[in-house]
């Protein structure tokens, strides 16, 4: 057997600003910044030695902390952009990534809805949709596909936001704990989603350092399974249906299903073998779509599977568990997009200050959902593969 | 009995229309639904497209729906977009006859009378002085 693509690629540093409602005196590139220097000392790793950069503000970074010569790559995106820091590193071109990302000041007319959630194209921008109606019309077709009912997605939005809860860096820390009664019972905002259904707002930034297996500390690090990416278009920008197909019979329904099998027969594993799923929350009915969409369990079957307790703690398969987008934090700008695999970090590292899943050596983590037409899905390991 | 969903105002956000869309805006000023076909295979792209997404041949047509569907899909929205929308209102997938998926807004029904398949026409009315969007009403049984 060929030697594993990412075997030289290890994760040696992650990091969370205060992540809070708003932080004042803060723009998205500087809480970015604050971030970069927090994975850096995390990882042990001294500034001049990065040789590549990966965010939103990677150009901006090479120059104010003069990194120069220094690769610097726009990718904004969280899994897509830690994949392609790792083949960077992979390919001989980099020996130390950084990626970095954060999101503050952007959003501030709270009468609208976040500006990232606001799509533009032509087809859909008087109909007033965002990112709440998008995934519902996702949701209503699994609904009459499937029979899946509000509680299931209700059992969904009470598990995450318990997590935060009792996460100490979660923005909604001691906001619990919440029952299904309660996600029910919060004002709708686009059925049949409630308010407590959908991701929160916030800010915050967060950062990652890739090395070059031999250029680091590896006590601490976390290994790249396997990552991949599918799509079948731009976001919010035609009408999000379930049933649409590209170049075989996959529904956009289940947009992530040939990203998963890619990446678990790259590790050599299978759902049965994932310790901990820290899966995207946009939306709480966009886990029980991604446990079916991943091989968790059959399609229609997510429902029940979350009905059944698999996804709390305790459970099978422990899901989000720092609070999500939905109590942990969501800046925008894809920092939230880094949060799924900065926390698959600290569970594969056992650093959790709340809600570590015991012996944790296998998790998933995802971006994106139906809603979007897009889901990266990455699998990170505690053994080098 | 709840509120009839209607429509919006005149003063929600418009579109910028495209290079290759003014057939699609000329057409709903007329009160049509213009969608493309491929004159190749007959299928329609899911955004106005210049090639054919099922055979990549690049002679779609536009063509006059009939405007009638079935409702696909739809979601009732409490919590505006922006203050300019007006609530309740229900944003929807109608999959036309001709095959093709349309996104509008329902009308004329109350948001629990909402049902799946529904039998709707498509109407339009005006988003600016220049511009009228699509709506759904559900069709007299």
């Amino acid at each position: 057997m060929s030697e594993h693509p990412y075997r030289d690629v290890a994760i040696v540093g992650v990091f969370n600003t205060i992540q809070a409602r708003r932080l004042e005196g803060h723009d998205s590139q500087s809480i970015a910044m604050e971030a970069a220097f927090g994975a850096l000392a995390d990882a042990g790793i001294e500034l001049q030695d990065v040789d590549a950069v990966v965010g939103s503000f990677a150009a901006d970074m090479v120059l104010e902390l003069e990194l120069g010569p220094c690769a610097r790559v726009q990718n904004t995106l969280g899994i897509p952009a830690v994949l392609q820091g790792a083949q960077m590193i992979a390919a001989g071109e980099a020996d130390v990534v950084l990626l970095a990302a954060g999101g503050a000041s952007v959003y501030l007319d709270r009468g609208a809805t976040a500006p990232w959630t606001r799509p533009s194209n032509e087809l859909v921008v008087s109909h007033g949709l965002f990112t709440a109606a998008e995934f519902a019309l996702m949701a209503r077709r699994h609904m009459l596909l499937y029979g899946t009912t509000p509680e299931q997605m209700a059992e969904v939005a009470a598990v995450i936001r318990n997590n935060g809860h009792i996460n100490p860096d979660a923005v909604y820390f001691g906001r619990g704990p919440f029952t299904r009664d309660d996600v029910l019972n919060s004002r709708m905002i686009a059925d049949p989603f409630h308010l407590l259904d959908c991701s929160t707002t916030s800010e915050g930034g967060c950062g990652l350092v890739l090395a070059r297996a031999d250029r680091a500390d590896r006590s601490r690090a976390a290994w790249i399974y396997g990552g991949a990416s599918d799509a079948f278009g731009p976001s919010y920008q035609v009408p999000p249906v379930w049933d649409m197909t590209g170049r075989s019979d996959l529904v956009a329904g289940y947009v992530g299903r040939q990203a998963a099998t890619k990446v678990f027969a790259l590790a050599g594993l299978g759902p049965d073998d994932v310790d901990v799923a820290e899966l995207y929350d946009p939306f709480s009915f966009e886990i029980i779509r991604q446990l079916e969409a991943f091989g968790f369990c059959g399609e229609g079957e997510g429902g029940a599977f979350v009905d059944d307790g698999h996804i709390a703690l305790g459970g099978r398969l422990p899901v989000t568990t720092d609070g999500g987008t939905m109590s942990f934090s969501h800046a925008g700008q894809n920092a939230q997009m880094l949060q799924r695999v900065i926390r698959a970090v600290e569970q594969i590292r056992g650093e959790c200050k709340s809600a570590q899943v015991p012996d944790a050596t296998v998790a998933i983590c995802s971006n994106g959902g139906a809603g979007a037409l897009f889901t990266d899905v990455m699998l990170l390991g505690s053994e080098r593969p | 009995m709840s509120e009839l969903l209607r429509p919006q105002e005149i003063g929600i956000p418009v579109p910028q229309i495209g290079t290759h869309s003014a057939p699609l805006w000329e057409a709903a000023q007329r009160g049509v639904v213009a969608f493309q076909r491929c004159e190749q295979c007959g299928a329609s792209p899911h955004k106005v497209a210049v090639v054919c997404g099922r055979c990549h041949a690049r002679n779609l047509a536009w063509v006059e729906s009939a405007g009638r569907g079935r409702l696909y899909s739809w979601t009732v929205v409490w919590r505006p977009q922006t203050p300019v929308f007006h609530v309740p209102y229900a944003p929807a997938i109608v999959q036309m006859d001709e095959g093709f998926w349309l996104i509008c807004s329902l009308i004329g029904l109350a948001p629990d009378d909402i049902k799946a398949d529904l039998e709707v026409g498509i109407e339009f009315h005006a988003a600016s002085e220049a511009l009228q969007i699509p709506y759904a009403r559900p069709l007299p049984r």
